[in-house]
This record gives structure tokens, C-alpha cells and sequence, in this order.
């Protein structure tokens, strides 16, 4: 059992005679200048969520504009616009900073046992290095738009009339706020560990946070001197990727995928990480194969370096390359197979509380692991050829980037809501989401499977007849999607306002974050914590039944 | 399991040659290829997915929460967590050289391939024929059975060239070629796609490829090639309008039609007109002294002029040659 030991400090009795939340300081300035980690994780959520909604919005758009085969929503620049802004969005300021900037900024001190961050002020100026990239790329939108696709390639973005300039600026402003998160948590990991949180007793979201944030601060910083790279070449006029002024098109890919490829795992890493909790504490089970979990997640941060050409299988790379680059893909689908096998293995005589987070986590399965296999198609040489830039890659990545990170992020915020906020939700309304997200996101993307396989490429903006059917079935889906993500937001966001007050540890979990009050007060911790127990050595484990299995 | 066993299961499911709910019709000879290693995989995905769902099913209703119930001390099982490393690994190295061998295959042209040139711009194809001098828009023509390579290049941004019937693609770049093969193995019709975006028209950077049979690509040749999609393609066409084309493909380097001498005389007045040749002798310009220019240019040399045409014997068809002395009678 984990037990926070009371070791009595200056500010502890202080503290408890004010009540004890990080909520209770009021006013602007008190968010705009505050250092504390769980703040500083609200206002990431909130700017996350009101660009989740947006970019949200602007892909039911698309799908609107798709449900027939003629253009008569918008005209092609127009689209365009609509699904690079889409994907932008979504990927630099909705998905990466997802999971690690708002639920990792969170929970990351708690589940140590520590006060804070290793440097709060740090933390403050990666918030405010991303609202001050996001801010480049609302002006993006608001000036010319974008139309490059979030991939940028070359030379089409060096040739657009579009707002490419003030858009890179943003993404290579967000990669800063990205690499100093990164740091800061490393760094908080390895310093800041409670009495007793050894390195095999860390939850294994923290595996995943620890394995992401290194990526995080060994991949950014090619993006960053790629995306200037292109703005130097947009403003100076020297030759970098533009064939038309002696550069290489195919080099523009190659930076891009360096970082990009790596950032997919920065993207889906901290998903395992929130899938690992919810799988153990709503089954009440130890999680199986701790360290397979915790190894794997560093072992695909690893490998993730070494697979960015499997992106670029028909560019014109040399064909030995792609040969290699498809051989490492196959190595990094391993460990991902091991983790999802343990999750499911995790399950095995354990006693399943179905609670929304617990519905996400099993959504989540579902969904991932046809978006893992599926994966392989594209992996592999031959079929790659065939189905490159089609829609079987859109519904993958979907499958993965949404069915897998987002669904664990929404999971993982009805999981913390309790702690993050004081209130209960309605879990008749979470549920329902998670039943309504399964089918909708289902709907949407699995025909698009079937549509790439016969062809159909993607970023069309009008299309053959012969696949209407699975655009039709694929609008109709995103709108029963939309619906269940409003219904999820709509049961986190007026329980706000309801009076069903959440109890300190309603799930009954036994990391660190359900030991301190609810809401956490400003500093986490009446006096230090300590640790004695794993993460997941819940009550209801029959230790009778060791010998049997020993 | 049996190789051959193996190999008839999945051709079967591949449904042959035709389409089937995941693939389009095969219409190339590495089409079976790549459809068999995605029905491999596809076999191999659904085989796991109904796995690990069945097993998450069962425990889902299995291990439901009921109050009192106790959990199983389970951390882990080397023996089982080893298993389903290796086995999957295992299985991913087979499939990585399904797809390594027909990428082999995919990426080495034969040596007697027909080559055509393939030119991406915003947002249309062009195809050029060196080995026949042809040239065309729109619609990219092969013969069946025959290896055909495609030396591909962009002139403005990225484009990729995808026959989703053969089930090859490559990206088309600038200031760089790029290049596919394939081997037609059906006659019809069939669609292209442009599958790297190029910005507003990128959807409509359609295009079509037909195959026709060895004879009638024979005969697509001869006639000078064309569009076989243009609705007037093929329609017997005026004399004088064949003869145009014909002078602007064999005849414009040397002959202009507005009065100015070049490598020749021009062709402005020139019927009906007197000519005076190097020899001293003269002759009034009719059908048979334009046919025999065509055929022999060095039996009568016009004076100031220098014995520098090449014959057209057996390069211009007769209805050509016909073509041109109406266009040239049009010409006063």
C-alpha cells in the first residue's frame, strides 16, 4: 500500500487552514503568472481542447463537402484550405501537446510525489511559447490561409501565394515550447522521484512521458532548421529544396520525416502511457509485463529515429534505402505488439468496473489495434506501392493518431477529471460518448480503408462516382463522431457547474495522485510522501493465489 | 500450413483477376503479386485481430466487477510474453520479404521495355513515344503484353503517377526522372490519378491509360497516333487537314507557307507555278512533280537551292502525301 507519510513542514498547517485547492487563488494574473504545474496544465487543456474543437469542426467540413462526389460546398482552394488547416492544427496544436503538456503537466509531479516541476518557470515559458506559436498560426488563418497540407512539402509550399511563412513560424515556435516540456520532465523524472518511486515502481505513464519527452528533445530541433531552412528559402530566394533554384525536393522529405516520423510516437507514446492506467486501475489488476511495457516504450523511441523513410517508399529515394527503412518498420511493430498484448493480457482475471475511462481504454483497443495492423499494408514494399497517398493511409492514421491518442487523451481526462477539478460527471453522459465515438469513428474511417485499397487518393477535393457510397457512409460517420465528442466535452464541461462533488479516489487508484486531496492543494502534498508498493498493487489482488502462479 | 494450399486459399480470396471488395480489376502482371501479399497480410491481420478481440471479449464478460470478487496476482509470464514477441516477429520478417521480393521486381524496368516519356505539370499529363515520334495529351496509349517504361519528370511542383489497376505509382518530380514499368495484361481502359497533391486542381489531374492489342497499338502508330478517348478520334477526316498535320510534322523545318525561302522553297503559290530547276530545265508545278519531290527531293533540284532533303519514301503514308499536295493547293 502507498502511504503518504506525514513529515511535518513549515507550510503544512498554514496550508491546510485555507482549505488547501490550487483553485482557490482568483483573478488573470494569477493564471498568467502562476507556477504551478497544475494550472499551467488546465490552460494547456483549455487551449487544446478550443483547437480540438476547431480543427474538429473543420474536418466535419470536409467530410460535408465529400458526401458527394461533385464540388458544391466550396471551390479547390478552398478545400484545400480546409483540410491542411484540419490536419495542421490537429497535429501541432492539438495532438502533440495532448497528452504530455496538459495531462502529463498535471499528473507527472503527483504521480512522483513531488512538489512541482523541476523548473516551474521553465514550464511557464513553454505555455507561453505556445500560445505564442498558436498565435502565428490563427494569423495564418485569419491572414491567406494555408493550402500546403500539414506536410509542407516542396516546392509546392515555396511557389503558394498562401500564408506559409507565418505558419512555419508558428510550428518552429510551437517546437520550442515542445523541447523545454520535454526537458523539464526528463529532468523532473530523474530528480524529483518521492522516497520509494524507484525507477521500476514509476507508473507507467511516466514510462511513456519519460520515453516521449526524449524524443521530444532529440527530434524537434530538425524540424525546427528544416522549417527555416524553408523559410529562408521563401524570403532570401536561396536554392535549399526548390529545384527551380538548384535545390533537391526529395531532401525537404527527408528532414521532414527525420522529425515527423519520430513525432507520430511523440504522438501515440503517451496514449500507451494513459491505456496502461486506466487498463489496471478500472480491472484492479497488477498490469502485466511491467517492464516489457515500460522497455518497450523506450525501445519504439529508439527505433522511431531509423523508420522515417517508410514515408517516402515511392519519392525517388534509392530503392536499397527503402528496402532498409521497410525492414526497421517491421522492428518497430514488435514492442507495439507486445504492449497491446499485455494490456489485453492485463484484463485476465481481473474485475472490470466499467466506468467511462475503463469504455474509452477498451474503445481504444478496439480501434488501435486495427490501426497497428494495418500498419503493416504499409509497411511492406509491394502494397505500400499500391497504397501510398490513398485513403488506406488516411483511415490509418486516423485509426492510430485518433482511435489511439486522442481516444486514450479523452479517456485520460474523464480518468483525472475527478482529481483535476473536485466534480463528477455524469457517467450515463460518458458513456454514452464513448458508444457513440466506437460507431461513429468506426463509420468514418473503416470505409475509407476499402475506398484507398480501390484506389482513391487522398486530398481530392472531387471524386470518381464509383466511391460515393464510402464517402457518404464515411460523412455520415464523422457527424455521429462529432455528436459523441460533444457529448463527451458537454458531460465534462457542465459538471463544472453541477454540485456532485468527486471524492478523493474514486477509482481507487494507488499512485500517488489519489493520495493527496481533491482538489490537490496548491502544493500537492501535506509533507512528503513516500512509497513503499507499486503502482498497481491494488487491495483486491488475492495474494493467496501467488504460490499457484510462482 | 502447405505452400500450395496456402497460395490457392489466398488467390481465391484475391478473387483472380477481377475486382473484389478490396482491390480494383488486376490489369498488369505484377497485380496478382502485390494483391496476393495484401491478402497474406490481410489473412494474417484478421487471424490476429479476431484473436486478440475474442480474448479481450472474454474477459470483458468474463472478469466483470462484482462486489467481493478478487483479482489474479499475475505480473506477467516470461514464457508467454517471449511467445508473442517471437511469433509476431517472425511472421513480420516473412512478410517484410513477400513485399521486398515483388519490390525487386517493381523496380527493375526489363531491358526491352517500350519507352515513353511521362511529363506532370499543373494539372494535366503529357506523354511522348521517341521511338515512334509521337506525341500526345491526356490519354497515355501501350501495347498489350509488352513492357512498357515510363521515364517520368515534373515541370512545376511534385506530382505522383498511379494506375490503381496495376497497382503501380511513383512520384514525379522536378529537375529529376523518376521511373516505373509495367506490363499491361488486359485491353480497355483504365484510370490514372495524380496522388501527390499539387494544390487547386490536384483532383482533377486525372488521366487514362488504354491498352490495346499488340496489332491495333501497331496500327494507333501509323496513324500518326491521337487520343483514342477524343470523341473525334478515328472519324475520316478532309484531305486538307491531314495534309496540315502532316506538313507541320514532316514539312515546316523547310518550307514555310508564307512566301519566305528556308532550307526550300515555300509551299505559298507554289501549285500551278512555273519552276526552274539548277539543270536549266522547267516544269509547272501539278500533282505528279509534288509527289515525286516528296519521294525522290534529289531528281529535280529548284535553282538556288541546295540538294538537302531527305526522301519520305515509306515515311508518309500515301494519304499523307495526298494530304499534303491539297494543303499545298490551298496555299496561294
Amino acid at each position: 500500500m502507498t502511504t503518504a507519510t506525514d513529515t511535518i513542514s513549515a507550510g503544512h498547517h498554514e496550508a491546510e487552514s485555507h482549505g488547501g485547492s490550487y483553485l482557490d487563488r482568483k483573478g488573470v494574473l494569477s493564471w498568467i503568472f502562476t507556477l504551478d504545474h497544475k494550472r499551467i496544465g488546465l490552460m494547456y487543456l483549455g487551449a487544446v481542447s478550443l483547437f480540438f474543437l476547431i480543427a474538429g469542426l473543420l474536418a466535419v467540413a470536409v467530410r460535408y463537402e465529400l458526401m458527394t462526389a461533385a464540388p458544391d460546398l466550396v471551390d479547390g482552394n478552398t478545400y484545400n484550405k480546409l483540410f491542411t488547416l484540419h490536419g495542421a492544427i490537429m497535429v501541432f496544436l492539438v495532438i502533440i501537446p495532448s497528452i504530455p503538456a496538459s495531462l502529463g503537466n498535471f499528473v507527472l509531479p503527483l504521480m512522483l510525489g513531488a512538489k512541482d516541476v523541476a523548473f516551474p518557470r521553465l514550464n511557464l515559458l513553454s505555455l507561453w511559447i505556445y500560445f505564442f506559436g498558436a498565435s502565428f498560426m490563427v494569423y495564418s488563418i485569419l491572414d491567406k490561409g494555408l493550402d500546403t497540407g500539414w506536410t509542407f512539402y516542396t516546392p509546392y509550399s515555396t511557389s503558394t501565394s498562401t500564408a506559409v511563412i507565418s505558419a512555419t513560424t508558428g510550428a518552429f515556435i510551437l517546437g520550442f515550447s515542445s523541447i523545454l516540456t520535454g526537458l523539464n520532465f526528463i529532468v523532473t523524472i530523474h530528480k524529483m522521484r518521492a522516497p520509494g518511486v524507484t525507477w521500476t515502481r514509476l507508473p507507467l505513464f511516466l514510462w511513456a512521458i519519460y520515453s516521449t519527452s526524449v524524443i521530444q528533445v532529440l527530434a524537434t530541433p530538425v524540424l525546427a532548421i528544416t522549417l527555416l531552412l524553408l523559410i529562408i528559402e521563401r524570403t532570401l530566394g536561396i536554392g535549399i529544396f526548390d529545384p527551380a533554384m538548384g535545390g533537391d525536393p526529395v531532401l525537404f522529405q527527408h528532414f521532414f520525416w527525420f522529425y515527423s516520423h519520430p513525432a507520430v510516437y511523440i504522438m501515440i507514446l503517451p496514449g500507451f502511457g494513459v491505456i496502461s492506467e486506466l487498463v489496471t486501475v478500472h480491472s484492479r489488476k497488477h498490469i502485466f509485463g511491467y517492464k516489457a511495457i515500460a522497455l518497450s516504450s523506450l525501445a519504439i523511441a529508439i527505433i522511431s529515429f531509423l523508420v522515417w523513410g517508410h514515408h517516402m517508399f515511392v519519392s525517388g529515394q534509392s530503392e536499397l534505402a527503402s528496402a532498409i527503412f521497410s525492414f526497421l518498420t517491421f522492428a518497430v511493430a514488435v514492442p507495439t505488439a507486445i504492449k497491446v498484448f499485455s494490456w489485453v493480457a492485463t484484463l485476465y482475471k481481473g474485475s472490470i468496473h466499467y466506468n467511462t475511462p475503463m469504455c474509452y481504454a477498451l474503445v481504444f483497443l478496439f480501434l488501435f489495434t486495427i490501426g497497428g495492423l494495418t500498419g503493416i499494408f504499409l509497411g511492406t514494399l509491394s502494397t505500400d506501392v499500391h497504397l501510398h497517398d490513398t485513403y488506406f493511409v488516411v483511415a490509418h492514421f486516423h485509426y492510430v493518431m485518433m482511435g489511439g491518442t486522442l481516444i486514450a487523451f479523452v479517456g485520460g481526462l474523464f480518468h483525472w477529471w475527478p482529481k483535476m477539478t473536485g466534480k463528477m460527471y455524469s457517467e450515463f453522459a460518458g458513456k454514452l460518448s464513448a458508444l457513440l465515438v466506437f460507431i461513429g469513428f468506426n463509420l468514418t474511417f473503416f470505409p475509407q480503408f476499402i475506398m484507398g485499397s480501390q484506389g482513391m487518393p487522398r486530398r481530392y477535393h472531387e471524386y470518381l462516382p464509383q466511391y460515393q457510397t464510402y464517402h457518404l457512409w464515411s460523412s455520415i460517420g464523422s457527424f455521429v463522431l462529432a455528436a459523441g465528442l460533444f457529448i463527451a466535452g458537454g458531460a465534462l464541461f457542465f459538471s463544472l457547474f453541477g454540485s456532485r462533488k468527486a471524492e478523493k479516489n474514486p477509482w481507487g487508484g494507488i499512485s500517488l495522485e489519489w493520495e493527496t486531496t481533491t482538489p490537490p492543494h496548491e502544493h500537492n502534498f501535506h509533507g512528503q510522501p513516500a512509497v513503499n508498493c507499486g503502482p498497481y498493487d491494488f487491495p483486491e489482488i488475492d495474494h493467496t493465489q501467488e504460490k499457484a502462479h510462482a | 500450413m502447405n505452400t500450395f494450399l496456402l497460395n490457392a486459399v489466398i488467390a481465391q480470396a484475391a478473387g483472380g483477376a477481377n475486382e473484389t471488395t478490396w482491390m480494383p480489376v488486376q490489369a498488369s502482371t505484377v497485380a496478382a503479386d502485390t494483391d496476393w501479399a495484401f491478402y497474406f497480410i490481410y489473412w494474417l491481420c484478421i487471424f490476429f485481430f479476431v484473436l486478440i478481440m475474442a480474448a479481450m471479449g472474454y474477459f470483458m464478460f468474463a472478469y466483470k466487477a462484482s462486489p467481493g470478487r478478487k483479482t489474479s496476482p499475475v505480473k506477467g509470464h516470461h514464457g508467454l510474453e517471449i511467445f508473442w514477441s517471437v511469433i509476431p516477429s517472425l511472421l513480420l520478417l516473412g512478410i517484410f520479404w513477400v513485399g521486398f521480393k515483388d519490390w525487386m521486381t517493381l523496380n527493375v524496368p526489363p531491358e526491352d521495355s517500350l519507352e515513353i516519356r511521362v511529363t506532370g505539370k499543373k494539372w494535366s499529363w503529357s506523354y511522348a513515344y521517341p521511338r515512334f515520334g509521337l506525341a500526345g495529351e491526356n490519354t497515355l496509349v501501350v501495347p498489350q503484353g509488352q513492357n512498357v517504361k515510363l521515364i517520368m519528370s515534373s515541370q512545376d511542383v511534385l506530382h505522383s503517377f498511379y494506375i490503381p489497376a496495376f497497382r503501380v505509382k511513383r512520384d514525379v518530380i522536378p529537375n529529376r526522372y523518376t521511373v516505373l514499368w509495367f506490363n499491361a495484361t488486359k485491353t480497355g481502359k483504365f484510370q490514372v490519378f495524380c496522388t501527390e497533391y499539387c494544390g487547386q486542381d490536384h483532383s482533377r489531374m486525372l488521366s487514362s491509360v488504354v491498352v490495346k492489342t499488340p496489332e491495333e497499338f501497331q496500327d494507333w502508330v501509323d496513324n500518326g497516333g491521337g487520343d483514342p478517348l477524343d470523341p473525334d478520334y478515328g472519324k475520316p477526316q478532309p484531305p486538307v487537314v491531314v495534309g496540315e498535320k502532316a506538313y507541320v510534322q514532316a514539312c515546316a523545318a523547310c518550307h514555310s507557307v508564307d512566301g519566305t525561302p528556308r532550307v526550300g522553297p515555300s509551299f505559298k503559290g507554289l501549285f500551278g507555278k512555273t519552276e526552274e530547276f539548277a539543270d536549266g530545265s522547267s516544269v509547272q508545278v501539278d500533282d505528279n512533280y509534288l509527289r515525286q519531290s516528296i519521294m525522290e527531293p534529289n531528281a529535280k533540284i529548284v535553282k538556288g537551292f541546295a540538294p538537302a532533303m531527305p526522301s519520305f519514301k515509306g515515311q508518309l503514308k500515301d494519304a499523307q502525301v495526298d494530304g499534303l499536295i491539297e494543303y499545298i493547293k490551298t496555299l496561294k
